[in-house]
């Protein structure tokens, strides 16, 4: 271990059942260093904190800490704290009903004659806010205070305990402009002070900002360490979606299918936005069109369809659906008006587990058409035959619960589900995620035909390729807004890369 | 959403005043509002029923002596509510320890202090049993309380379907023990100065209140009652022990039950099956009147005090008011709850629709 | 040995299961203690019989329970203000029929009143519930003690008599007609509740919202509503009960009418199979469940155990069904049954 390096992780292997999420990874961090750590979906970075932060364990490596002679593993969160590495998580781990103070020392609050001395923990509070100069009333609740300072409170809380590594997992995702300022702030603090930051995020803007290096790794594997002030954005995007930018092929849409150039505006969002969730923007959609989302992970690509959907409830802005004023108050609404949304979290949001493959395909309908007019039995088994049959689904039998099948063929019943209540606009959010390669292509075909009906398509995916093979159109998203729009031919891998990284691309 | 300056200069300006209209409006804003009741009603009493004698002192403390079993009792609510759970057994458990207490005494010719000690290791043992339910099995613990109460009521039945009254004689001294204040004393019919007096299980309920007050402010084991019951999930990722704290606070809770049924027993020198019916409900609605909302964090044992006092404030109005029956003691209490639930419940509402409106539609 | 084994996996898995398993534990313990507990009599134009009084006297609860199912099925909850809903209806009753020779308002008018009464407290629990978002169990522990009070009230804290004899139609029989008549109304209830969940989608509804909320509001279903919907029926069964039972005695006790019956209704729910946390549910199961629990009372009486006594009893069935639901015990056994059937195949490879 070197003069300057406070945790070297080397080698590190860590298998889950079939999978293989780190293989054999390096990461250094060194003291008084502020280091990104990156990558995309299953890249393997919530892996390796967990296995650092004693959450995992991993089956071979090293773990070096400085100070400690020995290669250190650590079995629990607690067990990571006593050896120096402290982490604060996006959801803050605090208690909104105890005073900012109290959440500073709940656990090893400072006793005088057994008894806790509320005086010396206040001041002792003050005094360690005051060093990082935040000025704020240690004595009231945690819950008075905004987000951003119940986050710092987190931090001052972990930096108190254990003093050598500070592990930040997507602190700034609830932040403003001004509350990511002063966070970035008392991490240059802290750097000063010695300590070695890691900083996971999908922001990349934040990175540049604040970041002296940055460690990226793409499916379980390392990419490599690069000192930001040498890394073009351009190429930091290249190397976390494994695209040599030397090579940029032009793929271009596979779909040659001549599109009907019909200009019937479907879908018209102005100045649609959700405070904190999604800023504001434009957005028309054509009946015909299949429109690509692009963006790293995080970048709020599920958020603007959502808001689209009202599934998060637009403050800003106005939206009509085939020339009508929307004002969706609840999913029905957003239903009626002929919209179709397939969540991302299949698991959370979107198969009902206990109910059978039959009941899960026709609910949606069933809702649409209202609580008496019941779909006879019959006409149930007919159509979700029809469509076990058309997307192929593998079950058993039809009256089997749901959570019996597969992942990938719970998600094609959930498709069958929005199929069946024919929108004329379809959301869909990763509907490949966990699919086997014979079913993904089906499914694209699938929106494909759609699109040919006349139907307008928002089609989500991590996997750029496919949107490239289908998409007519695409949109760009970056820290929460959307940056671009491309048309036709102008969706290419380059252009998309080159509008993710923004900046100066080279 | 707050816009966040290098300091925050909101904070520093802000007055005492304003300080303390925080404070105020934070947590303490229902014990602020249960005070204020409590004052507002005495103060009417006063100016209505003068000529009941309302403003005689003692009738403040027989308040107490009545309900010293009742306090107790709300003590250990207290703090079951503030770690998050609830307890619906007491009032059974209650009648199960008066029951058992007249049983043994009585038929079982054991001596007081003996038939306490063991019925103090009843509650115990009962407590650890639903703690260990609730903490250990994650069972809800409505559900398990909810057995608990049909259980220490059909104990009450199977130690004795008729009434039995107490007529052990060391018991009988402790219930009638006056200690008489040195102070208050005012001239009664006869020309001769009487003091006003209070039996032995107020002091009692009062210690009980002090204990747990320290036992919640300065303890780093009522602390960490306060933190399960705020949020369990970060109690447990800062590494407190959610599951020991959960069980110990329910053992504690039994111990003081039974502790309040021995004070309750006092006063009714007897059992029978029926007894402290609806004594859950009055517990409850003390603790929650008195400033401890139902899903937990926040609470005062001294806020349950008051609670106990309008609860029996309420009680002697209706009393004064001849005609009413006193059943409509009981209905205005559970109107009180209720009111007091929803207010507790829309401050919640208030609090999620200020911090970001994310998800699907509230 | 295996096929056996997969058998036994299959039949437990059965929603029935549990309950005709306990009703049939019920049942033969009853015919051991009472060798004439299956016979049927006809005296004066009515049949008698053990097996005709457990029908009877569990009709009440089998109509509570029905509504206790949806209750539980839709929000993971219970309402315990079942019993004290049922003391207030049945009073509501009573003091308006009066105590003289002559109805003071008509037979009907009372009934629908009280039935009124029985929904106005359930919109009160619904609301707390679905709009409050207030935890079910102590939304409902709110009438659960002031449902009472007020039933005491009304009836002027005295236990009222009703004279006129066709008061004890509702409560025992119809003339001419042989079987009780809480029988039909129970099955007549039962058949009600069916038809709505089957032929509308309703029984869906509750069950998608019970099992996952957020997945339902994304289909498009008002949550709100049909968990409001559940308990106003809910404490509308609960007044139902409670007509029944005042006039089985033509009177009304507003100390014990319906008391204890919150325990029995969500023992029955239980016993039926029914998920405590809310989701899939079967209201057969729930039927079954309750006539269970009768005959249990039958048997516990047959023991001489007093009717305050029966709950010490109950409490501890309904703590090992409840204890047997736990997240915590089913991964136990989970990782149990896996030891077990990992031997098994070592013991097949070995062969």
């Amino acid at each position: 271990m070197k003069d300057n390096e406070i945790l070297t992780m080397r080698h590190i292997s860590k298998n889950f059942i079939g999978v293989k999420a780190l293989n054999n990874v390096d990461f250094t961090l060194r003291a008084g260093e502020i280091h990104a750590l990156m990558g995309e979906n299953g890249a393997g970075k919530s892996t390796l904190i967990k296995v650092l932060t004693g959450a995992e364990e991993f089956e071979s490596g090293e773990i070096r800490i400085a100070g400690i002679d020995h290669p250190i593993i650590n079995r629990s969160p607690e067990e990571a704290q006593l050896n120096g590495i402290s982490t604060v998580y996006q959801e803050i781990n605090l208690c909104p009903n105890l005073s900012v103070a109290e959440n500073l020392f709940i656990g090893r609050e400072p006793k005088k004659n057994g008894f806790i001395d509320w005086k010396t923990m206040n001041k002792k509070a003050k005094e360690a806010f005051d060093a990082l100069d935040i000025n704020i009333d240690v004595t009231l609740t945690l819950d008075n205070y905004s987000v951003a300072i119940q986050q710092m409170v987190a931090i001052a809380r972990a930096v108190d305990i254990s003093s050598k590594v500070l592990i930040l997992d997507e602190p700034t995702s609830s932040l403003d402009d001004s509350e990511v300022e002063k966070l970035f702030s008392i991490m240059r603090k802290l750097r000063d002070r010695g300590l070695g930051i890691i900083f996971v995020t999908h922001f990349i803007e934040q990175v540049y900002a604040i970041c002296d290096r940055i460690t990226v790794l793409r499916n379980g594997e390392l990419v490599g360490e690069y000192e930001v002030e040498n890394l073009p954005r351009l190429q930091l995007v290249a190397k976390m979606l494994g695209k040599d930018f030397d090579e940029l092929s032009e793929i271009k849409r596979e779909n040659s299918t001549v599109m009907d150039k019909d200009s019937n505006i479907l879908v018209d969002a102005k100045g649609l936005g959700c405070s904190g969730i999604i800023k504001p923007f434009d957005l028309k959609i054509n009946s015909g069109d299949i429109l690509g989302i692009s963006g790293l992970l995080g970048s709020g690509r599920s958020e603007l369809a959502r808001t689209i959907y009202g599934a998060y409830k637009p403050d800003k802005g106005s939206l009509q659906i085939s020339g009508n004023k929307l004002n969706v108050r609840a999913p029905i609404d957003a239903m009626k008006a002929g919209m179709a949304f397939l969540p991302e979290d299949r698991k959370e949001e979107g198969v009902i587990s206990d109910l059978s493959v039959r009941e899960n395909i026709i609910i949606a309908l069933q809702s649409k058409r209202g609580i008496f007019r019941l779909l006879s039995k019959k006409e149930q088994e007919e159509l979700t035959d029809r469509f076990i049959e058309i997307l192929n689904i593998k079950a058993a039998d039809r009256e089997v619960p749901v959570k019996q099948l597969s992942g990938g063929n719970q998600q094609k019943v959930i498709i069958a589900r929005w199929l069946l209540t024919n929108p004329d606009f379809f959301i869909l959010d990763e509907p490949t995620r966990g699919i086997d390669v014979g079913t993904k292509s089906e499914i694209q075909r699938m929106i494909v035909d759609l699109a040919e009906q006349g139907k307008a398509v928002i089609f989500i995916s991590s996997e750029v390729e496919e949107m490239l093979r289908i998409c007519n159109r695409m949109v760009i998203m970056r820290d929460t807004s959307k940056v671009g729009e491309l048309k036709d031919d102008e969706i290419t891998q380059e252009n998309i890369m080159k509008s993710i990284a923004g900046g100066t691309a080279v | 959403m707050s816009k966040l300056q290098l300091s925050v200069p909101q904070i520093k300006e802000i007055h005492i005043l304003q300080r303390t209209k925080e404070k105020l409006l934070g947590h303490n804003f229902l014990l602020f509002v249960t005070i204020v009741l409590f004052i507002v009603m005495y103060l009417a009493g006063l100016i209505v029923y003068k000529d009941k004698n309302f403003d005689n002192l003692q009738v403040f403390l027989n308040l107490l002596i009545s309900n010293s079993g009742l306090i107790i009792t709300a003590v250990g609510m207290t703090l079951v509510l503030i770690i998050g759970g609830i307890d619906i057994s007491v009032g059974s458990v209650v009648a199960a320890t008066c029951m058992m207490l007249a049983a043994m005494m009585e038929r079982g010719n054991i001596g007081a202090l003996p038939a306490i000690l063991i019925v103090l290791l009843f509650g115990t043992v009962f407590g650890a049993v639903q703690g260990w339910l609730i903490a250990y099995l994650k069972l809800q613990p409505f559900i398990v309380t909810l057995a608990g109460m049909f259980f220490a009521r059909g104990l009450t039945a199977v130690i004795s379907l008729e009434m039995i009254t107490i007529t052990n004689e060391t018991f009988k001294n402790i219930a009638q023990y006056k200690i008489y204040l040195p102070f208050g004393g005012y001239l009664n019919r006869k020309g001769v100065m009487v003091y006003p007096y209070i039996y032995p299980t107020v002091i009692l309920a009062l210690i009980v209140l002090i204990l747990a007050f320290i036992l919640l402010k300065y303890t780093k084991f009522g602390r960490t009652i306060y933190a399960v019951g705020g949020n369990e999930q970060s109690a447990m990722l800062m590494g407190l022990n959610v599951k020991r704290t959960k069980f110990i606070v329910y053992i504690i809770n039994g111990f003081l039950t039974t502790l309040g049924g021995i004070a309750f027993c006092l006063n009714t020198m007897g059992a029978f099956v029926e007894l402290a019916k609806g004594f859950e409900m009055e517990a409850i609605a003390a603790t929650v009147i008195g400033g401890t909302p139902l899903t937990g964090g926040v609470g005062n044992v001294f806020g349950t005090l008051f609670g106990v006092l309008i609860k029996a404030t309420i009680e002697t109005f209706v009393s004064f008011q001849g005609n009413l029956s006193s059943w409509w003691s009981k209905i205005i209490i559970a109107a009180l709850l209720a009111f007091f639930i929803m207010l507790q419940s829309l401050l919640v509402m208030r609090k999620n629709k200020k911090s970001r409106a994310k998800g699907l539609y509230v | 040995m295996k096929s056996l084994i997969s058998v036994i996996k299959r039949v437990t898995k059965y929603q029935l299961f549990l309950p005709v398993i306990c009703l049939f534990l019920v049942l033969i313990i009853n015919l051991i203690q009472t060798p004439s507990f299956f016979h049927i009599t006809m005296k004066n134009g009515v049949f008698y019989g053990y097996i005709i009084d457990i029908l009877n006297r569990s009709s009440g609860l089998i109509i509570m329970a029905i509504g206790m199912t949806l209750v539980v099925a839709s929000s993971g909850g219970a309402d315990i203000s079942v019993g004290a809903v049922s003391a207030l209806s049945g009073a509501v009753c009573v003091a308006a029929l009066g105590t003289d020779e002559v109805y003071k308002m008509p037979y009907f008018a009372s009934i629908l009143l009280a039935l009124a009464v029985g929904l106005l407290c359930g919109i009160f629990n619904g609301f707390l519930v679905s709009f409050m978002k207030v935890q079910p169990m102590v939304a409902t522990l709110i009438l659960f003690t002031a449902g009472r009070g007020i039933a005491q009230l009304v009836t002027g804290s005295f236990i009222l008599y009703v004279k006129p004899k066709n008061f004890e139609y509702l409560g025992s029989f119809i003339p001419g007609v042989p079987i009780p008549t809480p029988c039909f109304i129970a099955a007549f209830l039962a058949f009600f509740t069916w038809l709505v969940l089957k032929k509308t989608a309703l029984g869906m509804y509750i069950q998608s919202v019970g099992i996952n909320l957020k997945a339902s509001r994304l289909v498009g279903l008002n949550s709100r509503m049909i968990i409001f919907f559940t308990y106003v029926f809910c404490a509308f069964c609960a007044a139902g009960a409670g007509l029944i039972s005042v006039s089985r005695t033509a009177s009304i006790d507003a100390n014990n009418v319906g008391l204890n019956t919150e325990l029995d209704a969500i023992l029955a729910v239980a016993i039926g199979g029914n998920s405590l946390a809310g989701g899939k549910f079967s209201l057969a199961g729930s039927i079954i469940g309750a006539i269970t629990i009768q005959a249990l009372t039958t048997t516990l009486y047959a023991m001489h155990v007093s009717a305050d006594q029966l709950p010490l009893y109950k409490a501890i069935v309904v703590v090992i069904i409840v204890a047997l639901q736990s997240p915590v015990i089913i991964k136990l056994f989970r990782s149990i049954k896996s030891r077990l059937f990992q031997g098994g195949l070592v013991k097949e490879a070995v062969k």
